[in-house]
C-alpha cells in the first residue's frame, strides 16, 4: 500500500486522518498515486491539481524521501522507500499568510 | 411553533443557529468545514433543509458543499467552474488586460422553486448555474460575453459577482451585481444582459456617470415590489423604483454613505437597514461606534439603532453578505462583523443582542423562517 500524508483542509475534506494508504496497480509514479488518490476520494479531485489540465496547484509541493518531487516527472517511479510504504508521500501545503 | 436558523459563513467554516420564534436562545453548531473560506451558505426556498455552500482555499480551491438535513450533515459535490469558449481578458488594477481566471464562488443563489437549481456569482466575475444539486456547473456567458466586459476592472476584494436576485413574479428576469463592473439584468433567464447604471455616479471613474464602472457593494429587493431595488454603492444608498433602469440617491442624513451591507424589513417594503462604515481604507464603523441605521421612508431618513450595540472602542466592518432578515411576525434582524459577533434584532432593530461573540470573521449570513 502506498501511504499519502495531507493538508489538513484536505484531510477535513475527505473525513480522514493525516494519511491515507492506497492500492496502486501498475508502476507507481507521482501521477498514479493522485489518479489512486483522487479514484478514492473524489471530493479531492481539483483541490491538488486542475480537475481539467491536472497541472498541480501552485501553492502545493510534493515531496518524499527528503525530496522536494514537485517539478519532477509526474511519470517518473517514486523512491523505493515510498513504493514499499516505508515512506510516506507528501501533499505539502505553503505556509503562506504568517 | 417557529424555528428560526441562521447560516453563517466565516473565514475558517460554517455555522448553523437555531432558535425558537422569542429568538433568545441559540444553538450554535459548527464549525462545518474548519479552516476553509465559507463565503456563503444558502438555502433553498422550494426545500428549506437543502443547503448549498460556497468553501474554497487559496490552496485547493472552491468546494461547494451540499446538505440535506438543514446543515446536520454535508457532502462535497461539484467544483469544476469552467468558463464557456475562450474567456478573453478584462482590466487588472494596473489597467493592463488581465485573463478570466475562476477564483472562487462569492455568492449562491437557490432556485425559488426547483431545490436542485442553484446559482453561483463568481470571482472572475461570471454566473454559473447548476440544475443538478450543484454536482455540475455551466456558465450562462451572456454576462461575462457582455459588450462591456473587457473593460470591467476589480474592485479592491478581486473582480466578483457577489449579488444574485430571482423576481419572484418574473422567472425571466435575474438581477447582479458585479465589484467594480456595476448592476446588470436578464429578461430573459440569463441568456443577455444589459448594465442597469443609470444615476449613479461615481468620483472615482474618469466619466462618474458612465454606464459601467461603478463599485456595487449589495443589492437588495423586497419580495412583494420586485421593480423597487435598494443599494449599498462604494459611496451612496440609491434607489430605483424601475427595476434598475434609473437609480437615486437615497443617502440622507447618513454619517457616511460608504457601506457594505443593505437589506429591506420582511414585512414593511418601506423599511431598510444599512450599516455605515468609514472609508477611504478604514472600512470600520465610525467613531467607535457600531450603529445599524434604519429609514421607515424608504432612504433619505434615518435613525441610528444602537441599543445593545457597542458604542464604544468598536472597530470592525460589516460585509455585503452579512446581514439578514426573518420573517417571523415581529421581524428579525442579524448582521455578523469581521471581529466575529453576530447580533440579533428581534424586534426589527430596536434592540439587538450579541447571540455569538468570538466566531472567525463573519462573512455571510442568511436566515430562514421555518414553520
Amino acid at each position: 500500500m502506498i501511504r499519502v500524508e495531507l493538508p489538513a483542509n484536505l484531510r477535513t475534506l475527505a473525513g480522514v486522518g493525516r494519511e491515507v494508504q492506497l492500492q496502486v496497480d501498475g508502476p507507481i509514479t507521482q501521477r498514479t498515486v493522485l489518479d489512486a488518490l483522487e479514484a478514492e476520494y473524489p471530493m479531492l479531485r481539483g483541490t491538488v491539481r486542475d480537475a481539467r489540465t491536472k497541472k498541480r496547484r501552485p501553492m502545493l509541493r510534493f515531496y518524499a524521501c527528503e525530496e522536494d518531487l514537485s517539478d519532477e516527472s509526474l511519470d517518473a517511479p517514486l523512491p523505493e522507500p515510498v513504493t514499499a510504504g516505508r515512506e510516506p508521500y507528501l501533499i505539502v501545503g505553503a505556509i503562506a499568510g504568517g | 411553533m417557529t424555528t428560526v436558523r441562521l447560516l453563517v459563513g466565516t473565514h475558517k467554516g460554517a455555522f448553523v443557529l437555531t432558535s425558537d420564534e422569542r429568538r433568545k436562545d441559540w444553538k450554535i453548531e459548527g464549525p462545518h468545514f474548519a479552516g476553509w473560506d465559507v463565503y456563503h451558505v444558502n438555502a433553498s426556498p422550494a426545500e428549506p433543509n437543502r443547503l448549498y455552500a460556497s468553501t474554497s482555499r487559496g490552496w485547493f480551491g472552491q468546494v461547494i458543499q451540499r446538505s440535506d438535513d438543514g446543515g446536520a450533515t454535508w457532502q462535497p459535490v461539484g467544483n469544476e467552474f469552467h468558463y464557456e469558449g475562450t474567456p478573453g481578458t478584462h482590466k487588472w488594477y494596473d489597467n493592463t488586460d488581465h485573463p478570466w481566471d475562476f477564483l472562487r464562488v462569492w455568492h449562491l443563489e437557490p432556485s425559488l422553486t426547483d431545490p436542485e437549481t442553484v446559482y453561483a456569482g463568481v470571482e472572475d466575475a461570471a454566473l454559473f448555474k447548476s440544475t443538478n444539486g450543484g454536482t455540475s456547473w455551466e456558465e450562462l456567458p451572456g454576462l461575462r460575453t457582455h459588450k462591456t466586459a473587457p473593460s470591467w476592472a476589480p474592485g479592491a476584494g478581486g473582480l466578483c459577482l457577489h449579488t444574485i436576485i430571482l423576481d419572484p413574479t418574473n422567472p425571466d428576469r435575474i438581477i447582479t451585481a458585479i465589484s467594480s463592473a456595476g448592476s446588470f439584468r436578464s429578461d430573459d433567464r440569463g441568456e443577455t444582459w444589459r448594465p442597469i447604471n443609470h444615476g449613479l455616479r461615481s468620483s472615482y471613474i474618469p466619466d462618474p456617470d458612465a454606464e459601467i464602472g461603478h463599485c456595487v457593494h449589495h443589492l437588495a429587493m423586497h419580495p412583494s415590489r420586485p421593480n423597487v431595488l435598494f443599494m449599498q454603492k462604494h459611496w451612496d444608498v440609491m434607489r430605483s423604483d424601475d427595476a434598475g433602469d434609473s437609480w437615486h440617491e437615497v443617502s440622507g442624513n447618513l454619517p457616511t454613505d460608504f457601506g457594505f451591507a443593505i437589506d429591506v424589513h420582511a414585512h414593511e417594503p418601506e423599511t431598510i437597514y444599512v450599516v455605515p462604515i468609514t472609508s477611504d481604507s478604514d472600512h470600520f464603523v465610525p467613531d467607535g461606534k457600531l450603529r445599524v441605521y434604519r429609514s421607515r421612508t424608504g432612504g433619505n431618513e434615518w435613525e441610528p439603532l444602537t441599543k445593545g450595540l457597542p458604542q464604544k472602542d468598536c472597530y470592525v466592518n460589516v460585509l455585503r453578505d452579512a446581514m439578514a432578515v426573518d420573517s417571523a411576525e415581529s421581524c428579525g434582524v442579524y448582521f455578523g462583523t469581521t471581529g466575529g459577533q453576530l447580533y440579533a434584532s428581534a424586534d426589527s432593530g430596536d434592540s439587538w443582542t450579541a447571540i455569538a461573540r468570538d466566531l472567525p470573521a463573519v462573512l455571510s449570513v442568511q436566515v430562514q423562517t421555518l414553520a
